[in-house]
């Protein structure tokens, strides 16, 4: 599963990390960790940011987190008009790192900053080519 | 030997589609050479331009300035930051000129921002951020500073009611500012009222994308009095940047290139936060200019809303900020709008703001963001 079907509209169809693809198309939330130094990354990195070793490993993210920050996106940039308005969502994960994505089925008065949510990967059923990503939700 | 500018021009910013992009930059470049006394334009050697290339249909603008202003063969450039390009260009000016290498350099900051569609225009924005993690979720510009906003309010309790706030003053003050986009005054209530963009953001929390220009001619302490009686020196220079991707920065509550380049200025300046008697900073959108009061220390961390609301940023306040209008009511042509601000300091320490002058302003301040806060130039002047 090559890393252009990842995101709604990809801009970066090659990586050394594109094995995220594969693992999220299996339902598993994956970071890296340095093989030298240990130290782990999300969003995934090839290459340690402190030690700058490039051979890692990866390990697998339970997807639970909390809300760092959210915005309701109203003014959409091309290719997401269809989807707005839509609510994207920053969440500290649980082993460490963030990610950012769109917050599903939490209605607007009960999203609130500091609150537990989880992250679970998803296929989009709507468009007809296929795209892997993930969403904010209810822990 | 101190460095500092000679010569200032500004064009009328907004809907600028009367002018090509190099017509555009003659307008301040003419204006900047009649501001000096005697400064002939064979006496410039060098041309920086700043400017952010891909709004533009022309390619390659420092070519097609330079030729436009009858620049050629003196060396020309581009210096690029997103949107505090233009500062970036002045920095490289202050060190072309303190290494020697040039004497006499002109600084265009320039943009069109209507050239492209809006759906283009849109497309760009959307990938301001990191377009691996974050794009592929449709981020937006205005949706990055939404979420310093609700992260802002979250951690120091500050209001909608404050955020609003910086786009009345801001208005207020672009009223008094002939070259500015929006020279209307606007309420608190209207703020308020106004369209969402991205929550708690809305129409009038965000600077509008205009076409403009603006120039600074720098030399050297040496050969400045031979082409002005009042020059205004450059005295503390600042720059940092800070991660591409806010999933990795520090926190989401303020800019860190910010506290770091104004970290460096104020110790080159000799100075403190309080001795700053008028400030330029990037209020990109209105929650932007509330961590700007804190991210340069005119107010303690998390106080920035209430120095708004207490109108110490108003002049007469503390520290007045952006009382030209800002980016807010100036309009926001990126590569241009941080040689803008220093058209405004030069000409509040010069005493010539007119309506808008800050009394006995002696000592000013720059302070322009590019992107989402992935570079920081700080400049601090004093006559």
């Amino acid at each position: 599963m090559p890393f252009k079907y990842f995101g709604k509209i990809n801009f970066t169809p090659y990586t050394k990390v594109d094995k995220f693809a594969d693992y999220l198309q299996k339902g598993k939330l994956m970071g890296t960790q340095c093989e030298k130094c240990g130290e782990k990354y999300f969003p995934p990195r090839a290459d340690c940011l402190k030690c700058m070793n490039d051979a890692f490993k990866w390990i697998e993210y339970s997807g639970n987190g909390t809300l760092h920050s959210y915005t309701k996106i109203y003014a959409a940039p091309k290719g997401f008009e269809d989807i707005a308005p839509y609510t994207l969502g920053v969440v500290d994960l649980e082993e460490g790192g963030r990610l950012i994505s769109w917050i599903k089925d939490i209605p607007d008065k009960e999203i609130k900053i500091g609150m537990p949510v989880k992250v679970v990967p998803r296929i989009f059923e709507e468009i007809p080519e296929i795209k892997l990503y993930y969403t904010i939700e209810k822990s | 030997m101190k460095v500092g500018i000679v010569g200032i021009g500004h064009g009328k910013f907004g809907d600028r589609s009367d002018a090509t992009v190099q017509e555009l930059a003659f307008e301040p470049f003419k204006q900047a050479l009649n501001d000096t006394k005697n400064l002939r334009r064979e006496d410039i050697d060098a041309l920086i331009v700043g400017s952010v290339p891909e709004y533009h249909k022309q390619r390659s603008l420092p070519g097609v300035v330079a030729e436009y202003t009858g620049m050629n063969p003196q060396s020309a450039w581009l210096t690029e930051a997103a949107c505090a390009s233009g500062s970036a260009a002045i920095r490289t000016a202050y060190m072309a000129i303190k290494s020697g290498m040039h004497d006499i350099v002109a600084v265009i900051g320039i943009q069109k921002m209507r050239e492209l569609s809006t759906p283009e225009i849109l497309a760009l924005m959307g990938r301001v951020g990191d377009v691996q993690w974050e794009s592929i979720f449709g981020t937006t510009f205005p949706g990055y500073y939404a979420l310093y906003a609700n992260r802002h309010m979250h951690e120091y309790g500050t209001t909608r009611e404050q955020i609003a706030l910086v786009a009345v003053k801001n208005h207020y003050y672009g009223a008094l500012n002939p070259n500015a986009f929006f020279q209307k005054e606007v309420s608190l209530e209207r703020v308020l009222g106004s369209d969402d963009v991205a929550y708690p953001l809305k129409v009038f929390d965000c600077c509008a994308n205009v076409d403009g220009a603006a120039c600074v001619i720098m030399t050297n302490e040496k050969l400045a009095s031979k082409f002005t009686d009042t020059p205004v020196w450059i005295e503390g220079l600042g720059s940092a940047s800070a991660q591409m991707s806010v999933l990795r920065r520090p926190n989401l509550v303020e800019i860190p290139s910010a506290v770091e380049a104004v970290k460096q200025a104020y110790s080159q300046a000799g100075i403190k936060p309080s001795d700053i008697q008028v400030a330029e900073v990037h209020d990109c959108f209105t929650i932007a200019e509330i961590m700007a009061y804190e991210n340069l220390g005119f107010c303690p961390k998390g106080k920035g809303g209430k120095f708004i609301e207490d109108k110490q940023s108003y002049n007469g306040g503390k520290i007045p900020v952006n009382v030209d209008g800002g980016l807010k009511a100036k309009g926001h042509p990126v590569g241009a709008t941080g040689v803008s601000m220093a058209t405004e300091i030069v000409k509040q320490l010069r005493g010539e703001a007119g309506k808008r002058q800050v009394s006995g302003a002696e000592i000013g301040l720059t302070h322009n963001v590019g992107g989402i806060g992935q570079y920081c130039f700080v400049h601090i002047f004093k006559r």
